[in-house]
C-alpha cells in the first residue's frame, strides 16, 4: 500500500463489487454472522437442514445401537484420560505406592502405573473403572443390538452390506476388549496372554514362529505390552471408528427400518424429527448411558488388578475367568476333546487347541456375515425391505437364530464350568460332560421349539383376527342356545397381524421348455428349492378379508376358502374353540341353525 | 433369470397356494397373493396433558428444571469432593461394606450430575416438545437408470482416456509394480517383529545337577523336608541370576510332590523320581497355564484354566480335560548333602503343542 493511498470501504475495492443482500430479516438474520460467516465457506447450510429434518421412528429397541454408539464415546473419553497415567512398559520397578499390601514387590510399569491410577491419581480408579464398565457395557449392547437386526430383519436389501460391517464392529469390538484388559499386566490378565500364546503355537506348521513374532520372542518378553498398547489406542480404535462412521452414514442414508403398524408402510418412515425431539430424545440418552455407566463404576468394583497382583508365570489364581465376551471362546476350550491332538511323521498337530481357539471365532463371525446373502438366495427376494418383520412371522429365521444363540450361550456357560462346580456341588467332570452333549442336542432341539412357538404364535394371531377377542360374557339366544361374545379386532389393531406377507416355498417347475426340449436340473436348483421348502413349508399365510367375511358370515365357513394347505395344517382351525360357537353380540337374538362347530374335513 | 428354460411359475402361480418357481422369488404382486387387507392409516393423534393444559405444561417445565438442577448441584458435590475427601479414605457403607470413600462419591456426584441431564432433556422432549409424528417419504437406494449410464460411461471414458488397453506394456508394468510394492512394508513387518525359537521352546533353564528351590523363596529342599502328600513349587536353582527371568520361569515351572511309592504305578515314574518323590512341568500340555491344584486324596493335578486333570500315580496321563499329552516329567535325583536335584534336563519340550516339537 503506497503511502499516499486512502483507506477505502470493502465495497469501494473494486468498481464492480457489490455487497451481498443483507438478511434485513428472516431466520438467517436471527442466526447471527456466525452461521452465515460458516455457511459462505463451507455450504453446510443444506445438508444441516436435511439432518435436522430427518425423521426417526421411535421404538425401545432401536435405543441397543444407540447405546453401543454412546459407549464407545464413553469409551474413547475415559480412555484417553488413563493414557495420560498408563505407562506401556514391561519394565521391572519395585512397589513403592499408597497400597500398602504391594508395597516392595517387583512388578512390570504397567501394573505399576494402573496401581497408581487407581490409588495416587485423583478421581483415577472411577476412571478406570468407567473405561472397564463401560468396555463390557459396549461388548453386550452390541450384541443385543445384533439380536435385534437379526431377529426383525433389518439386515435384509439394502442393509446387507451394514450388517457386514456390523458384525466385523462387533468382532473388532471384543478384541478391543481382550487387548484392553491384558495391559495392566496383572496375574489374570498375565494368565490369558499365557494361554494367547498357547493357542498361537497350536496354528499348524507356522505356530511357534507366530507366537515368537507377537511377543517379539519368548514370553512374557517386553514386547508384548507396548505392543497390545498401540493395537488398543490406535490400530482398533481408528478402525472402529472408522467402520462406525460408515454404519451410521449408512442408516442415515438408508432410513432407520420401522416396525410394521398402522400407517407405516416400505416407502415411508414415521417417527419424530431429529430436531428438536431426537436432539433432546438421543442427547439426553447418551448423558443417561454415561450416568448409568458412571454410578456403576462408583458402587460396582471391577476388576480389582491389586488383589490380583502383577504377572508372574508360577502361580495362578483358581476360577480363572476373561471378561464375559471372551467366555465363548475360552467355553469353548474347555469342551474341545482332548483327542483331536494328533502326532505323527515328528510332527505336532494340535486341533484341540487351534479350533476351539483361533477358528470357532471367525467361523461364527463368518457366518453371521454371510447370513443374509443366504437368506436371500434362499428367498430368491430382490425387493428392498424397510418394514421390520414381526420375528413370529420369521419363523425359520427366529429358529435359526434361537439356535445360534443356545450354541453360543451353552459355550458361554462352559466358560463357568469351574464356578458352576463350585457354586452347586457338582463334579466339574459331570458338568463338562454335560455340557458337551448339549452343544451338540440342545441347538437343533432349540431350533425346533422356537419354530413351533413361532408357528403357534402366528395361528394365535390367525385366530385373533377371525374370531376376535374373547370377552368372557356368555349369552343366551332366544332358542335357548348359549354362545361367548367375541370382540372383533379394531381396524389398526388388526393391521399388524395381517399386515405380513404370506410366503410359500419356491418349487423345481416344469422340466420341459416350451419346445418339449427336456431340461436337466442342476444340484444347485435342488437345494435351493429344498432349503426353500424348509424355510416356508409350514407358515401360516395372514387373514385375508375375504375370510374375515366368512368368518363373521358363521363361524367356520372361512375355511372352505382357505387353500394352499394341506389337511393336517387345517385341521387347527376348527379345533381352537373346542367346539364352541361364537357370534358379535348383535347375533344374540337372531336365529341360528349352526350352533354345532361342523367337522372341518365336512365343509370341504 | 429364466435363462434356464424352465417353465415360468407365473400361471400356478396365479392361484393362490400353487407352486412358485424358482426363478420367481417372492415377489409381491406376482399374482400368488389373494386379496388383501389395506392399510388403515396412522392412528389420531392422542394429546398429551400438556399439550392443552397450561398447569401441566408448566409442572413438567418444572421437573425438567429441577432434573437439570440435582446436575448442577451434582457437579458442584464432586468439585469440593475432588480436594476435600482424601484419595485412600475408607468407609462402612451399608450394602457395599468398606470402600473407598473418594471413588464413590466422586462417581455417584458425577454419575448422577450426567445423568440429570439426561433424564431432564429426555422428559423436556416428551412432555413438552411436539409428538405429532411425521412421515417422511423413503426413495430406493437405486440411482436412477441415467445416473447409472453416465457412471459407467465416465469409467470406460475415463480408462479410454488413460489409454491403459492400448498400452499393454504400462498395464503389465503398473501391475507388477502395485503387486509389489506392498511387500517391502510387510518382510520390514513380519521380519521384524521378532526372533526365530529356534530350540527355544524345547529347552528350559534346568541343567544336570541344579537344585530343585522352593518357590518363591529359592532355598533348595532335602529329600528328607518332602513328606507323603507334600507339594511344593519349584524353580531351578540360580534362575534369580537369569537375564531373562519371567521368560525362564515360564518354562522352568515345576510342581514336586512327595508321593508313597506304592502309588506310583508307572515304573518310569518310579525310577524317574526319588523314593517317592517325583517332580513334573508345571506347565499345562493344553494352552500354557500353572497346573496349580494338587488334589492330596485323589493324586489329581488340575489345571484351573480349562480343567485338563492329570493322574500323578500314572506319569501324569490326561484323564480329563481339553490337554492331550501327559506333564513332562523331571527326572530327579539327592546330591552328596541330601538336597533334591535335577538328574538330567527335561527331554521332552514343556508346556503347550507346536508343530515341530515332535
Amino acid at each position: 500500500m503506497s503511502p499516499n493511498s486512502t483507506p477505502k470501504g470493502a465495497a469501494g475495492l473494486r468498481a464492480q463489487d457489490s455487497k451481498p443482500p443483507a438478511p434485513a430479516r428472516g431466520p438467517l438474520a436471527k442466526a447471527g454472522g456466525l452461521a452465515s460467516w460458516v455457511d459462505e465457506r463451507t455450504g453446510t447450510a443444506k445438508p444441516v437442514n436435511y439432518l435436522l429434518k430427518k425423521v426417526f421412528p421411535d421404538h425401545w429397541s432401536f435405543m441397543l445401537g444407540e447405546i453401543a454408539m454412546f459407549s464407545l464415546i464413553i469409551l474413547l473419553v475415559s480412555g484417553t484420560f488413563l493414557t495420560f497415567w498408563f505407562v506401556p512398559s514391561a519394565g521391572t520397578v519395585i512397589y513403592n505406592g499408597s497400597y500398602v499390601p504391594l508395597k516392595g514387590i517387583a512388578m512390570s510399569e504397567a501394573f505399576k502405573s494402573t496401581v497408581d491410577i487407581s490409588f495416587d491419581v485423583r478421581g483415577g480408579l472411577i476412571m478406570r473403572q468407567i473405561h472397564h464398565w463401560a468396555a463390557l457395557m459396549f461388548t453386550v449392547s452390541i450384541m443385543v443390538h445384533m439380536f435385534r437386526v437379526f431377529f426383525t430383519g433389518a439386515f435384509r436389501k439394502p442393509r446387507e452390506f451394514n450388517w457386514v460391517i456390523g458384525t466385523i464392529l462387533s468382532l473388532l469390538a471384543i478384541n478391543e476388549g481382550f487387548t484392553g484388559y491384558s495391559l495392566p499386566d496383572d496375574l489374570l490378565s498375565g494368565t490369558g496372554l499365557r494361554a494367547a500364546e498357547g493357542f498361537m503355537q497350536s496354528v499348524p506348521i507356522l505356530g511357534s514362529y507366530l507366537a515368537y513374532f507377537v511377543f517379539g520372542g519368548a514370553f512374557p518378553g517386553e514386547a508384548i505390552i507396548p505392543r497390545l498398547f498401540t493395537v488398543h489406542v490406535l490400530l482398533l480404535p481408528a478402525i472402529i471408528v472408522g467402520l462406525f462412521t460408515a454404519h451410521i452414514v449408512l442408516v442415515a442414508v438408508h432410513k432407520h427400518t420401522q416396525y410394521p403398524g398402522p400407517g407405516k408402510t416400505n416407502d415411508n418412515v414415521v417417527g419424530y424429527p431429529m430436531m428438536p425431539v431426537y436432539m433432546a430424545k438421543a442427547g439426553g440418552f447418551f448423558f443417561i448411558v454415561f450416568g448409568i455407566t458412571t454410578l456403576m463404576a462408583a458402587l460396582v468394583t471391577i476388576n480389582p488388578i491389586w488383589m490380583y497382583g502383577p504377572y508372574d508365570p508360577s502361580p495362578v489364581t483358581a476360577g480363572a475367568q476373561p471378561d464375559w465376551y471372551m467366555g465363548f471362546a475360552d467355553g469353548a476350550l474347555r469342551l474341545f476333546p482332548g483327542f483331536f491332538e494328533f502326532h505323527a511323521f515328528g510332527f505336532t498337530l494340535s486341533l484341540n487347541v487351534f479350533i476351539p481357539s483361533l477358528v470357532v471365532m471367525p467361523l461364527l463371525y463368518g457366518i453371521a456375515s454371510a447370513y443374509p446373502f443366504i437368506e436371500s438366495w434362499v428367498t430368491g427376494d430382490k425387493r428392498e425391505h424397510h418394514l421390520l418383520d414381526r420375528p413370529r412371522n420369521a419363523a425359520t429365521r427366529t429358529g435359526l437364530g434361537v439356535m445360534a444363540l443356545s450354541f453360543y450361550f451353552i459355550l458361554f456357560f462352559a466358560a463357568g464350568n469351574d464356578l458352576m462346580a463350585i457354586k452347586l456341588g457338582l463334579s466339574i467332570n459331570n458338568i463338562t460332560q454335560a455340557l458337551q452333549v448339549m452343544l451338540l442336542v440342545v441347538p437343533p432341539l432349540a431350533y425346533w421349539v422356537t419354530k413351533r412357538i413361532c408357528l403357534s404364535l402366528q395361528r394365535r394371531d390367525h385366530d385373533l383376527v377371525l374370531h376376535g377377542r374373547e370377552t368372557g360374557r356368555l349369552v343366551r339366544t332366544a332358542e335357548g342356545s348359549f354362545f361367548e361374545v367375541h370382540e372383533p379386532l379394531a381396524e389398526r389393531e388388526r393391521w399388524t397381524l395381517v399386515q405380513h406377507e404370506s410366503l410359500t416355498p419356491l418349487e423345481l417347475t416344469a422340466t420341459i421348455d416350451t419346445n418339449g426340449v427336456h431340461k436337466a436340473i442342476g444340484p444347485r436348483k435342488r437345494l435351493r428349492a429344498a432349503v426353500s421348502r424348509f424355510y416356508f413349508t409350514d407358515g401360516v399365510p395372514p387373514v385375508t378379508p375375504a375370510q374375515l367375511a366368512a368368518a363373521h358370515h358363521d363361524g367356520s365357513a372361512h375355511e372352505a376358502i382357505e387353500t394352499g394347505q394341506d389337511e393336517s395344517e387345517q385341521n387347527w382351525v376348527g379345533q381352537l374353540h373346542g367346539g364352541a360357537d361364537e357370534r358379535p353380540e348383535t347375533d344374540a337374538y337372531a336365529s341360528h341353525t349352526d350352533e354345532v362347530e361342523p367337522d372341518p374335513s365336512a365343509t370341504r | 433369470m429364466s435363462e434356464d428354460g424352465t417353465e415360468p411359475a407365473g400361471e400356478q402361480a396365479s392361484q393362490p397356494g400353487a407352486a412358485m418357481g424358482l426363478d420367481l422369488g417372492h415377489l409381491e404382486g406376482s399374482g400368488a397373493i389373494p386379496e388383501r387387507f389395506t392399510n388403515p392409516g396412522l392412528p389420531p393423534h392422542v394429546h398429551r396433558l400438556a399439550d392443552h393444559d397450561e398447569l401441566a405444561a408448566r409442572r413438567a417445565e418444572r421437573q425438567v428444571a429441577t432434573l437439570f438442577g440435582i446436575s448442577m448441584v451434582a457437579t458442584v458435590i464432586f468439585l469440593v469432593a475432588y480436594f476435600a475427601i482424601d484419595q485412600n479414605t475408607y468407609q462402612f457403607i451399608p450394602g457395599i461394606g468398606q470402600a473407598n470413600l473418594s471413588n464413590i462419591v466422586l462417581g455417584v456426584s458425577l454419575g448422577l450430575s450426567l445423568l440429570c441431564i439426561g433424564l431432564g432433556a429426555v422428559h423436556w422432549a416428551k412432555t413438552l416438545m411436539p409428538d405429532t409424528e411425521v412421515t417422511e417419504q423413503r426413495h430406493p437406494q437405486r440411482s436412477s437408470p441415467e445416473a447409472r449410464d453416465q457412471a459407467v460411461s465416465t469409467i470406460m471414458a475415463g480408462g479410454e482416456a488413460s489409454q491403459l488397453a492400448r498400452r499393454p506394456l504400462i498395464k503389465y508394468t503398473l501391475g507388477g509394480a502395485l503387486g509389489l510394492f506392498a511387500l517391502p512394508l510387510v518382510v520390514q513387518l513380519a521380519g521384524s517383529l521378532g526372533p526365530l525359537p529356534k530350540a527355544a521352546l524345547s529347552t528350559t533353564f534346568w541343567r544336570k545337577g541344579m537344585r530343585l528351590m522352593r518357590d518363591p523363596e529359592l532355598t533348595p529342599i532335602k529329600a528328607s523336608d518332602v513328606t507323603i502328600g507334600s507339594v511344593f513349587h519349584v524353580m531351578p536353582e540360580g534362575i534369580d541370576k537369569s537375564d531373562h527371568l519371567l521368560e525362564e520361569k515360564a518354562k522352568a515351572a515345576v510342581l514336586l510332590i512327595g508321593m508313597d511309592p506304592a502309588d506310583i504305578k508307572v515304573p518310569k515314574e518310579r525310577s524317574w523320581g526319588h523314593d517317592g518323590i517325583v517332580a513334573y512341568s508345571k506347565i499345562c500340555t493344553h494352552v500354557g497355564c500353572p497346573v496349580g491344584l494338587y488334589e492330596h486324596r485323589t493324586h489329581h493335578l488340575l489345571c484351573p484354566c480349562h480343567q485338563s486333570t492329570f493322574d500323578v500315580t500314572q506319569d501324569c496321563q490326561v484323564i480329563f480335560g481339553p490337554a492331550h499329552r501327559p506333564l513332562p516329567q523331571l527326572k530327579i535325583t539327592v546330591d552328596a548333602e541330601g538336597y533334591l536335584v535335577a538328574d538330567s534336563p527335561f527331554r521332552e519340550a514343556v508346556g503347550p503343542s507346536f508343530w515341530e516339537r515332535g
